[in-house]
């Protein structure tokens, strides 16, 4: 049987579209992909610079950092330095995905299969996105987001509200609570909730900091209380419910700025499992359409240009090195798992015992489910996929004037390089571990942060300027500690303490 | 089967970021004012028809995160190994802490971008940023702004418009001629019944026919009725005047711009200056379809020049302000007549003058040159007292008060009085 070609001009139509999404569709569910409805808008250049600028939220809150990120999208855009993305795709249900209008056909249908098919189906099942984010009221949070920040303006004044959005967007990647789960947030729920909310959550800062006093002579007994009993990883949480002078809806501020980090929480993580995921569909939907005739040689050209542009991993020593490619990383994983499952070699055997000879898609399926990119490269990343991109790793220590190169692609490294690897994208890796340790209740109210370093990695020279953040939600002394292992390596306070000059030779001695 | 919906949402608005743009210039207000004053500095005065690229430095306006910071032991993976083997050791790059080598990709160094953020500000807001140092009235603002100006010009009558365009003698006269043409048929029948009831009314009282006359009558109080029914005025009696924009018919221009730029007048003066000769020249830009622009600066003796020189080449030596006034008088009459041209002047000084020239300066303006202009602007840049030349142009101002205007200038705030007049004539 011969299939007519859906089509085989560059340009796009509605009806075309509408075309390619169905049989894509089709193919797609043969390979049991299983989706959010998809609701695909066709937006404009400029339409698609506003989404880049707010993250690619449909809406979200009024905020200076948006618009600069704006200005730097549209410079960079109109100067010719960067063209945009294709495509934006918003973890909701129905699955947004924005396609640009400058598109040619084979572009919106490499589109559509990357975001529609590989993205929906990944925020759909994986279980990072299912436990930490409730895609059908995502749209909803972010009008009452919206809605509630522009009261506050109205309320309390725009400069206000944006002084409370800079100190909480400081701290946004400490919103979360890496260990707990939360529960799913639900805009109805919380516009219904937020005002009881509020008076029950000043009356319980209030309790903490009653200053009735008590009789005397038990006080000085008693044992000086910590708090928080355990060191809180979320700072924003902790924040929010303690902050002793932040009004009501300063806390609520304080709650819509964690909420959404929340949501981005997941997206994170699996930055590597996610874009590999989506490319590998989008490469294996393509291939799958050109077999059954659907498209043309042509159309496959230019599918396959884009594509291996979009795999591309610089290597290290070129001008355009950045960094791995999550894409081309991702990508690489996923059609090397396939290959063990098909074609097994003697390596893969005695590498990956459980998945040589297994059904590639339940494999596939299962390593999309269930991981995150720390575990998904642990579990998943093979011999051959370090061969083939050549991938090693350099030591650097600060006290030694030479890098060393620790591990290359060969037997010895292996598998040092792949836990090398997996703990390069483990979040709490990347970003410092600072938590709150103490509060000084009795005293001067001061809050106490500890930096807890990782191979006596210190904090970049941000951490002032976060500490200020800091200090303003917090409205008394904050002081950081930094520490490898119990010493405490550097101190910083805000407001500055003035040091004598000993204690200043001694602090600047430190970092010699 | 999967349903997925296609929506088309070019249409939708595109300016979905205005507002964060808007909230992000105002929070760098300080660093985009400081760029236009350079910008302004650069560029030429005739030269205000575009934006501006504003660059503030990344480190103001960073929005800073805990980040790990260089130093402690790491390891970092790279790709695209070539000759290196396990335990290979490889010097690291000289300077500024391991500088940017390889296996610096790392996300620690987000923090330290070295380029400054750069981004465009559209002619409107350059124009506003400007004239916010100059402290324009919101008025004059909105109208300089505007490129175009355009009038409202009778064009003719139209059947629809607002209510106060009404044209009454038009209406009524419709009015008139359609109960003329609409009554037509019954007023001649009225005419006829009343000869009737006359002719009945001649005979004599017992021939009459009491039968017809009462017909008669009744038809004619009918009629009556008939026609006093009648709108007086009807909506499509209605006619409205109709107004057309059309473009001034704006004609030609010239400006004269005079500087003393003897050894006294710093660069700072001289900027100073510039924006109040940019003030004029956009007031001029529109109010006149053309403009020229000449430039004289002075010492001793005058010399006409083109901006750039007029602006930043340096001169020493004395002060003589009338050769400046003289060949003013001798281009106007060479090469722009006062019956083709509208002539503007602007002189800017720091006040010195050789003293027996001042009188001089009176009398060339009297005589020569406030016939001519339409209006002269002198700024005296000093914090100084007056000399001689401030005092000699007060007796020219208080001669042609409504064409002369003269100010002591000490920052850019001040210039705008100047033209106070200028604009208050126009915009009222």
């Amino acid at each position: 049987m011969t299939q007519k070609p859906i089509s085989t001009g560059s340009e796009w139509t509605f009806p075309l579209i509408q075309e390619y999404d169905r049989v894509i569709s089709q193919i797609a569910q043969e390979y049991r992909l299983d989706t959010y409805p998809n609701q695909i808008e066709i937006i404009s250049s400029e339409q698609m610079m506003d989404a880049y600028s707010s993250i690619g939220m449909p809406l979200g809150y009024h905020h200076w950092s948006y618009g600069k990120q704006f200005l730097q999208t549209q410079q960079n855009y109109q100067r010719g330095f960067m063209g945009l993305a294709y495509e934006i795709v918003i973890n909701s249900s129905p699955c947004i995905a924005y396609l640009m209008e400058e598109n040619t056909m084979p572009m919106q249908a490499l589109v559509i299969a990357h975001a529609c098919y590989g993205h929906n189906s990944f925020f759909k099942n994986n279980y990072l996105f299912k436990t930490w984010t409730d895609a059908t009221a995502i749209i909803d949070y972010l009008v009452f987001a919206k809605q509630y920040v522009t009261q506050c303006e109205e309320r309390y004044g725009v400069r206000e509200v944006e002084r409370i959005l800079d100190s909480c967007h400081a701290l946004q990647n400490y919103g979360v609570d890496r260990y707990k789960r939360p529960s799913p947030i639900s805009a109805a729920e919380e516009l219904s909730r937020q005002e009881e909310r509020e008076a029950y959550q000043q009356q319980q800062v209030n309790l903490l900091w009653r200053t009735i006093p008590v009789a005397e002579g038990k006080e000085t007994q008693q044992e000086r209380r910590t708090f928080p009993s355990e060191p809180q990883e979320n700072i924003l949480y902790f924040i929010e419910k303690n902050a002793p002078l932040l009004e009501p809806w300063q806390r609520e501020l304080v709650r819509i700025v964690r909420k959404l980090a929340q949501y981005f929480y997941p997206q994170r993580q699996t930055q590597v499992m996610n874009e590999g995921w989506a490319s590998f569909w989008h490469y294996t939907l393509m291939n799958e359409m050109y077999n059954r005739g659907y498209i043309t040689e042509g159309f496959m050209m230019e599918f396959l240009a884009s594509h291996s542009a979009v795999v591309y991993q610089p290597p290290y020593d070129s001008k355009f090195y950045s960094g791995l490619n999550p894409y081309a990383l991702g990508f690489n994983i996923y059609r090397d798992v396939k290959r063990i499952c098909e074609h097994p070699t003697d390596e893969d055997r005695e590498w990956f015992p459980d998945l040589a000879g297994k059904d590639w898609l339940d494999t596939l399926h299962f390593a999309m489910e269930n991981f995150k990119d720390e575990s998904f490269i642990q579990q998943f990343l093979s011999p051959k996929v370090m061969r083939d991109m050549h991938l090693f790793a350099v030591y650097d220590d600060e006290d030694e004037s030479e890098y060393e190169i620790s591990a290359i692609h060969d037997e010895q490294g292996y598998r040092k390089l792949r836990a090398m690897l997996a703990e390069q994208y483990n979040l709490s890796m990347r970003e410092p571990n600072i938590q709150v340790v103490d509060v000084n209740l009795r005293g001067d109210r001061s809050l106490t942060l500890r930096h807890t370093r990782h191979n006596n990695v210190p904090l970049d020279k941000d951490a002032e300027k976060v500490l200020k953040h800091v200090h303003r939600l917090w409205g008394f002394d904050v002081h950081l500690e930094s520490c490898q292992g119990d010493e405490v390596r550097q101190r910083l306070h805000m407001p500055p303490q003035d040091m004598t000059p000993e204690q200043a030779l001694e602090e600047g001695l430190r970092y010699v | 089967m999967m349903n997925s919906y296609v929506i088309d949402r070019r249409l939708n608005g595109k300016n979905k970021s205005a507002v964060n743009r808007r909230r992000f210039l105002e929070r760098y207000r300080k660093h985009i004012k400081k760029a236009v004053n350079e910008a302004v500095n650069k560029r030429s005065i005739t030269d205000m028809e575009h934006g501006e690229s504003i660059s503030i430095p990344s480190e103001d306006i960073s929005e800073p995160v805990f980040g790990h910071g260089r130093g402690g032991q790491r390891n970092i993976i790279n790709p695209g190994n070539k000759e290196f083997r396990s335990g290979d050791r490889i010097r690291k790059p000289q300077g500024g802490g391991g500088g940017k080598g390889q296996g610096s990709g790392d996300a620690s160094d987000s923090g330290e971008g070295l380029d400054d953020f750069t981004f465009n500000i559209t002619q409107d807001e350059f124009l506003e940023f400007l004239f916010e140092d100059l402290e324009l009235p919101n008025l004059v603002r909105k109208e300089l702004k505007e490129m175009s100006d355009h009038v409202y010009r009778h064009a003719g009558f139209s059947s629809q418009g607002v209510p106060n365009r009404i044209n009454i003698v038009r209406s009524l006269r419709n009015a008139h001629a359609r109960r003329i043409a609409l009554s037509g048929k019954s007023r001649r029948r009225l005419k006829q019944l009343k000869v009737l009831v006359e002719q009945e009314h001649e005979k004599d009282e017992a021939l009459r026919d009491a039968h017809s006359l009462l017909a008669w009558r009744e038809e004619i109080e009918r009629l009556d009725q008939k026609i006093r029914r009648m709108p007086f005025i009807d909506d499509f009696d209605l006619r409205f005047n109709r107004n057309e924009r059309v473009p001034v018919p704006s004609n030609a221009a010239v400006m004269f711009c005079l500087m003393d730029v003897s050894g006294s007048m710093t660069q700072n003066t001289k900027d100073m200056a510039k924006r109040f000769f940019l003030l004029l020249y956009l007031f001029l830009r529109r109010n006149y379809e053309k403009i020229e622009v000449v430039f004289i600066r002075h010492h001793t003796s005058a010399k006409e020049v083109d901006e750039e020189e007029f602006f930043y080449s340096r001169e020493t030596g004395g002060t003589i302000v009338s050769s400046a006034l003289k060949m003013m008088g001798d281009v106007i009459s060479e090469r722009y007549p006062a019956n083709a041209w509208n002539i503007y002047a602007a002189q800017a000084s720091d006040g010195d003058n050789w003293n027996d020239d001042s009188p001089q300066c009176r009398e060339l303006l009297a005589k020569a040159i406030m016939p001519l202009v339409q209006y002269y602007s002198y700024i005296e840049i000093t914090p100084r007292d007056h000399q001689a030349l401030w005092h000699a142009y007060e007796d020219v101002q208080s001669a042609f008060p409504e064409q002369f205007a003269m100010e002591q200038i000490i920052d850019p705030s001040d210039i705008y009085p100047v033209f106070r007049q200028l604009f208050q004539r126009k915009t009222t």
